[in-house]
């Protein structure tokens, strides 16, 4: 399906990451976003909230991003595309909540242009040190979808398929930005709406009285939603329940139920993979980046290659699920891979678990506030190749 | 093209870069990243505005050492005055910066922006004259690109006088330069 005209601001822009993706949203159909104010986000709701009027879409800013988060789970059961956006600690007050829209399968997206952690950290310095509270942030067994822009332009671009991944698979999809990249202003050229593909909510249409919310088969199906209000008798909760919604609280239900939000994300790892290679064939060591240190890496290599270094990159744009297949084959292949990122080892630990001691893993840690030297990254690249 | 537009909170020192990096991205068909200082010291003190401009995608957003310093107080001026690489152009306002300390590697032009802004009726049209000064001196975004990127960019009741500072700032920088 085609986007809806009315949302696309069609033309040549020079506005920032954080603008761009509240443009990504209107164009993908978002029509609700509750969400509470917090550096370096909260243009990406002013945006909004200035566009929304015109397009018929709804801002509510929520007491705070508990309720921000219950918010838009409760207006996704009613039929709108919904985000919420925040940093850093509305990030973690939203836990909670967004480990209830997994075990509710809500399609959801939730912006987190990450600052420097913990706790109130550096509000108005970039990080990328949410990756693994993104992943696992919430209690429980669960997986998501996490993708990371390294422009506004694909701040743009990646909002849109953050939207159509959540409708595809039901599930809150993580738009991890960081400061550098929302505060960054660059081009960003929007497409005439019949350019852009949008993935519509997946509606019910049988009968009544048959309507499962869920669907535990095991089949990869994603069960169809309804519009709360439209007459039908559901249940949806919380706990471990069944496929009609309903509680079911024992090893079997709770086997089903927990493997289903599993096995819909890892099974189709290779479907929702959405990776950038460059020369990774005769490479010897691989860069493995993403977000804003994608860029600041790329000069590294740059230089590397200058100096005759077989050096390929992979730019990660879905971060979780995580491309375990391609690392894993890849290890076996070249002699490291060097993994820079804002903050001090998350993404690396997961390169250096799949490529299981068949090549090194060199991480490039940096604490936040700044993007690496491209000479820190040049470094580990001639470390790895000896 | 690394270059640093500096002043105090208020001057429209943010704006001056915006248009600057609209004008080279979107008319000019290059490539430009606007990043600028957050925090504490954007309201009333030294603030900035970083633009690089390039012919490839730019990869590295910051700038460490300029290669053009704009400067319209004598706070920004201090501040950042170390920082360009040899063979800068530095720019100031001649009323408002009294450079004490002079680098004799870099070539200085100053221009009186203020002042003709207030000539004009208005000294908030200042870092518009400013940024046309620029566009005469550096080369680095041509005058039709600068017209182009005036208009959503400022008030639309404003843009004839932007527009007019803007060629004012211009002409005086074309003027400094065939003496």
């Amino acid at each position: 399906m085609k986007a809806d005209p009315i949302g696309v601001a069609t033309g040549n822009h020079f506005i920032d990451g954080d603008h761009a993706c509240g443009e990504g949203a209107i164009a993908a159909g978002c029509r609700f976003l509750a969400g509470y104010p917090i550096t370096p986000s909260t243009e990406v709701a002013e945006r909004i909230a200035e566009r929304f009027p015109k397009v018929g879409g709804m801002f509510i800013q929520m007491e705070d991003e508990i309720a921000s988060m219950a918010a838009i789970i409760g207006a996704a059961w009613g039929g709108p595309k919904v985000m919420t956006v925040t940093s850093g600690p509305g990030f973690s007050l939203m836990m909670e909540n967004i480990g209830l829209a997994v075990m509710l399968e809500t399609p959801c997206v939730v912006v987190n242009v990450q600052r420097g952690g913990p706790s109130t950290g550096l509000p108005p310095l970039t990080a990328q040190a949410d990756m693994m509270q993104a992943r696992w942030g919430s209690h429980g067994d669960y997986e998501i979808i996490a993708l990371c822009p390294n422009s506004p332009q694909e701040c743009f671009d990646l909002t849109i398929t953050a939207f159509n991944l959540a409708e595809t698979w039901r599930v809150p999809v993580m738009f991890m930005m960081d400061e550098c990249v929302g505060h960054m202003t660059e081009k960003v050229v929007i497409p005439e709406a019949d350019q852009i593909e949008i993935v519509p909510r997946n509606f019910y249409k049988g009968k009544k009285e048959d309507y499962r919310p869920f669907n535990f088969s095991g089949s990869g199906e994603i069960a169809p939603m309804i519009k709360a209000g439209e007459g039908y008798n559901i249940h949806i909760t919380g706990l471990t329940h069944d496929e009609r919604g309903y509680p079911a609280l024992d090893a079997e239900a709770q086997d089903k139920n927990v493997r289903h939000l599993v096995d819909k994300i890892l099974k189709n790892e290779e479907k929702i993979r959405l990776l950038e290679e460059d020369q990774i064939d005769d490479a010897e060591v691989i860069v493995i980046s993403y977000g804003i240190t994608s860029r600041v890496s790329q000069k590294a290599v740059q230089d590397a290659r200058a100096a005759g270094i077989k050096v390929g990159t992979i730019r990660l744009i879905v971060v979780w699920p995580f491309p375990e297949k391609l690392i894993r084959k890849l290890a076996s292949k070249v002699k490291a891979f060097i993994v820079p990122e804002i903050n001090l080892g998350q993404i690396s630990l997961e390169v250096e678990r799949y490529a299981a001691g068949k090549a090194i893993t060199i991480h490039v840690p940096h604490a936040g506030g700044w993007v690496h030297d491209p000479n820190d990254i040049l470094k580990a690249i001639k470390k790895g190749v000896k | 093209m690394d270059i640093r537009f500096s002043g105090f909170g208020g001057q429209g020192i943010i704006k001056s870069g915006m248009l600057i990096g609209k004008a080279a991205s979107l008319f000019d068909n290059k490539f430009a990243t606007l990043t600028q200082s957050f925090g504490p010291e954007a309201r009333g003190g030294a603030c900035s505005a970083q633009v690089v401009i390039d012919e490839n995608a730019v990869l590295y957003p910051y700038i460490i050492a300029p290669e053009i310093l704009v400067s319209m107080s004598q706070e920004a001026y201090e501040k950042f005055i170390g920082d360009p690489v040899k063979g800068s152009i530095v720019l100031t306002d001649t009323d408002l910066v009294k450079p004490k300390k002079i680098r004799k590697d870099i070539k200085m032009y100053s221009i009186p922006a203020t002042r003709i802004a207030e000539e004009m009726g208005n000294r908030i049209f200042a870092n518009v004259v400013m940024v046309g000064f620029f566009t005469a001196i550096t080369n680095v975004v041509s005058l039709e690109a600068m017209k182009k990127a005036l208009p959503g960019s400022v008030p639309e009741r404003f843009l004839a006088t932007n527009i007019e500072a803007l060629e004012k700032g211009y002409e005086y920088g074309k003027n400094l330069t065939k003496k």
